[in-house]
């Protein structure tokens, strides 16, 4: 029997990987049900490795390419690439942003509106990531502790894991050396009079937004990166910037209704890049950052592969 | 160099936002030698949750700056200042007092005011401040020891906009510490900075944007000291016309 600490994003996908392998598995969340003190719930749900590597090292890319294959055999997974605009003045932005990132094209304000009919006229040139992806993370969650369960995976929830577990993925809770939190704030807008069909980021020097469609004229917004472990409902200043930025990419927001405001804490380590670590007799999963569900299949692997071969030996 | 009382020898003062991640900022650190880093103290923060971050600023060995950036108002950047002397134990601060949130240009009034209480209150105040001579006066009268000018707007990357101006600073103001601020995007920007005989050069964006954070700030260690010692080093002044290395008369005729 394996046992894991934690149902959250990293928890359950290594469950997931290792009862696909064949091996029994328990997980332990202190949580009522799936989610429930997962930072993955406010998370953009965005598999777009080519878009992350223009501030994340080339790991990021290499071990995020397959994951909307992953995806797709445990949720929905939207297919229509990425749409990075920026508004004129800061047309250095975009310059940038394509110095530092592949995989895309460049197009102008005719095939903008082509790809997002919406957004016609509004920008004159944009970068179009068409291979990446994006999902519900609220959905992927629960599809994914439906395929665990499916798979013979025992969840036990609002229970605390005992010690000396094999796998620990408890995130910021884990109390690893050099592991620090990184806040991130976001908004989920209702706006079903516009019709969006993939992300879009907005690039500004001081507040860079993704908006992300959702089902049901949903719209997740978010971009915040604060060194903090501060984990209070978002802040002002914060949510000001980001709806004047959904402002900028469509002013129908304007008669947006704001279902919901959040804030997660991003676990990182200091290169910002996630890792498996040995650490008071449990191996670690920890360290995704802003890259939970693009890499958690990756890591997950990882991690029932080195669990098995121990467990073998 | 001395700034207020403390031997600096890395003319290069380092911002410490926007970096990919806390490694390539440690080794951006340390790849440039400075011997001070500014850090922003988020009102956010200013609970002391973004310890983790502070922990690994105070490894670097490196004084640290606090700044008051984004603070709009005379009160906020007291208030901030106020805090960042608790949570990092120094008194020293970088002052900022921004007037507009879309150019982020100085309220040079709110800075002189905000200079005033905060020295006033026993800080070693850095203030950010414009090319305008008048209002270096003003910051010196209300007890700063330093003027930071700025190049350019903060994070445009332009350079120095107006170099005349900061060439008349220098020559109005010869015996303070004057640093260009801001503005600074590429390292011949810091060297023409130095060979104006400023004393030093703060950036942030420029490393911390770079491809390569590393590299750019081995760079600008290089630019700052290049133009430290072509400021020094007295350089010629630029003529009109060629003047022939090799002497007109006495030559060999050819034939």
């Amino acid at each position: 029997m394996i046992t894991i600490a934690g149902a959250g994003l990293a928890g359950l996908a290594s469950a997931y990987e290792l009862a696909k392998r064949g091996a029994p598995v328990t997980v332990f969340e202190r949580g009522q049900k799936p989610g429930d003190s997962s930072v993955a719930r406010f998370a953009g749900g965005m598999l777009a490795p080519y878009c992350e590597r223009e501030s994340a090292e080339e790991d990021v890319v290499r071990l995020g390419g397959q994951a909307a294959d992953w995806w797709s055999q445990i949720t929905p997974v939207t297919r229509n690439g990425t749409l990075v605009v920026t508004p004129p003045r800061d047309h250095a932005e975009l310059t940038r942003f394509a110095r530092r990132t592949s995989h895309f094209e460049k197009v102008n304000g005719q095939a903008i509106s082509e790809l997002e009919p919406a957004l016609a006229g509004r920008f004159e040139s944009a970068l179009y990531f068409a291979q990446e992806a994006h999902l519900d993370p609220r959905q992927a969650l629960d599809d994914l502790v439906t395929a665990v369960q499916s798979l013979g995976v025992e969840i036990r929830f609002a229970t605390s894991a005992p010690a000396g577990v094999d796998l620990n993925c408890t995130a910021t809770a884990a109390g690893l050396p050099g592991l620090r939190a990184v806040r991130g704030e976001m908004a989920i807008l209702h706006c079903p009079e516009l019709q969006l069909s993939r992300v879009i980021r907005l690039l500004h020097p001081r507040m860079p937004l993704y908006l992300v469609p959702r089902a049901d004229g949903l719209f997740m917004i978010g971009g915040t990166m604060v060194e903090s472990n501060s984990d209070r409902p978002p802040t002002l200043r914060s949510l000001t910037e980001m709806m004047s930025a959904a402002f900028v990419i469509h002013p129908a927001f304007a008669e947006a209704s704001v279902v919901e405001i959040g804030a997660g804490l991003r676990p990182a380590f200091q290169d910002n890049l996630p890792r498996l670590t040995e650490h008071d007799g449990s191996l670690h999963l920890n360290g995704l950052y802003r890259h939970g569900f693009l890499l958690a299949p990756a890591m997950a692997q990882q991690a029932a592969q080195r669990l098995l071969k121990e467990t073998c030996t | 160099m001395q700034i207020y009382g403390t031997n600096i020898s890395s003319r290069l003062l380092l911002g410490t936002a926007q970096y990919p991640s806390p490694t390539v900022l440690k080794q951006a650190i340390e790849a440039c030698g400075t011997e001070i880093i500014t850090v922003s103290l988020r009102r956010e923060t200013a609970d002391g949750s973004g310890a983790g971050f502070w922990e690994l600023l105070k490894d670097s060995n490196c004084k640290v700056l606090p700044n008051t950036a984004g603070c709009h108002s005379v009160q906020e950047a007291v208030v901030t200042a106020q805090m960042a002397r608790e949570l990092f134990g120094t008194n020293w601060i970088k002052l900022e007092v921004i007037g507009n949130s879309d150019t982020l240009q100085p309220d040079v009034f709110g800075l002189v005011e905000a200079a005033r209480l905060l020295c006033a209150d026993g800080f070693k105040v850095f203030p950010y401040t414009t090319d305008d001579i008048v209002v270096g006066e003003k910051l010196l009268e209300a007890g700063c020891e330093l003027l930071m000018p700025w190049g350019a707007p903060i994070g445009s990357g332009q350079g120095l906009r107006n170099p005349d101006a900061l060439r008349a600073m220098r020559a109005h103001f010869p015996d303070i510490t004057m640093i260009v601020d801001a503005g600074i995007g590429r390292p011949s920007d810091a060297t023409r900075a130095m060979e104006l005989g400023m004393d030093a050069v703060l950036l942030n964006t420029a490393v911390a944007k770079a491809g390569d954070p590393v590299l750019m700030a081995q760079a600008m260690a290089q630019a700052v000291e290049a133009g430290r010692n072509g400021y020094n080093a007295d350089p010629m002044e630029p003529r009109d016309m060629a003047v022939p290395s090799t002497p007109t008369l006495g030559m060999a005729e050819l034939i």
